[in-house]
């Protein structure tokens, strides 16, 4: 558990250096989520050599933890905006208009083309 | 003087301890209700937890620099938690693999459109120029989206309203729209919402199923890259 919380904290550190100093604009740790599947494929190719903690499969449960409950991580932020709606004041119509909408295209959007693309693929 | 009850208070009210458990059995409280209701979209545990948190935040006259220096230990969480994202995508790697052709056609449409759309619509709703900026990134995660706002010129602040509201909106939109399109591709629709709504997006595919939630995670890093090279050029474009 432990070793397993210092990888992905490593794998992050490690990514939001990367992302800070070439000024990427992708947040560190969608880098750290890049690093740590290549330490988790890296494992399987060199499987005899790879620390008991990796093989074990206890960085994977540690992984599915911090996951379950990725709703709850977002709710400081939330706050922030409940204790922030002044903000919206001044275009509040047309914000919430260009929101809701542009949110429902965009996920027709993306889900057509993906069907799209995926049925002339071969994909099913 | 403090009498003893009052003393009691202020000790215990001393962040962070307060807030950050007020934090987490609200959470587990809206959590365990939308459970019983079989995850019903209306009762997504981001929306509830938030205002009933605002409510307990203005009747205590709490302001938020205070909660949050609770509350930052759950915030922080978030970094790891977006690392983690490489174990389910490490499993269903086969999955993954097979799909990339549609993942990056997704990609390029739904960014374009998740931005674009956007801007047109409030800017036909006559919103100033730095109104739409910092709209642009609205489906980008908040780190990027407040980023790529303040770069163009726009409020990071209010980019961060707007990219929180529009993960709690997909959220809630995404499964009935779905069922009622009659799309069962599940990594459709968790790419659809990871790229229109971001991590809460995430959060909720993870809730109804475990590819969708691989392929949500995939899509909010993809469009966090493409926003930033794509909301400049249509800012540009329409944005007057």
């Amino acid at each position: 558990m432990i070793a397993s919380l210092g990888l992905i904290l490593f794998c992050q550190l490690v990514g939001e250096a990367i992302a800070r100093s070439l000024a990427l604009p992708v947040p560190g740790p969608v880098l750290g989520m890049a690093l740590l599947f290549v330490v988790l494929v890296a494992r399987d190719r060199a499987r005899p050599w790879a620390p008991a903690f990796l093989t074990s499969g206890e960085v994977e449960t540690t992984g599915k933890s911090l996951l379950a409950h990725l709703s709850l991580l977002f709710i400081p932020a939330g706050v922030g905006v409940v204790r922030n709606l002044d903000v919206l004041a001044a275009n509040g119509v047309a914000l919430a208009a260009a929101l809701v909408v542009s949110t429902v295209l965009a996920l027709l959007a993306s889900v057509a083309t993906f069907r799209l693309v995926s049925r002339l693929t071969g994909g099913g | 003087m403090a009498s003893g009850d009052f003393a009691l208070w202020v000790y215990l009210s001393r962040p962070p301890l307060l807030w950050l458990t007020v934090t987490v059995i609200v959470y587990a409280a809206v959590d365990a209700v939308s459970r019983a209701l079989q995850r019903r979209p209306l009762t997504n545990p981001v929306l509830h937890s938030v205002w009933i948190i605002g409510v307990l935040l203005a009747a205590t006259r709490t302001d938020y620099a205070t909660y949050f220096e609770g509350a930052q230990f759950i915030h922080f969480l978030l970094g790891p938690a977006t690392v983690a994202l490489a174990v389910p995508l490490y499993e269903n790697r086969d999955v993954v693999a097979r799909a990339l052709a549609p993942m990056m056609a997704a990609l390029v449409v739904g960014s374009v459109v998740a931005c674009g759309s956007a801007i047109l619509i409030a800017s036909w709703l006559g919103a100033p120029r730095g109104t739409l900026i910092s709209l642009a990134p609205k489906s980008v995660t908040a780190g990027v989206a407040m980023a790529i706002s303040e770069q163009l010129g726009g409020d990071p602040a209010l980019t961060a309203v707007l990219v929180i509201s529009t993960g709690i909106l997909g959220a809630i939109i995404v499964t009935p729209m779905m069922n009622a399109l009659g799309i069962r591709d599940f990594r459709a629709r968790g790419f659809a919402v990871g790229l229109a709504s971001h991590g809460i997006g995430t959060a909720r595919a993870f809730q109804v199923d475990p590819v969708a939630g691989t392929f949500a995670g995939v899509a909010i890093g993809l469009n966090a890259l493409l926003t930033s090279i794509v909301a400049p050029i249509l800012i540009s474009w329409i944005g007057r």
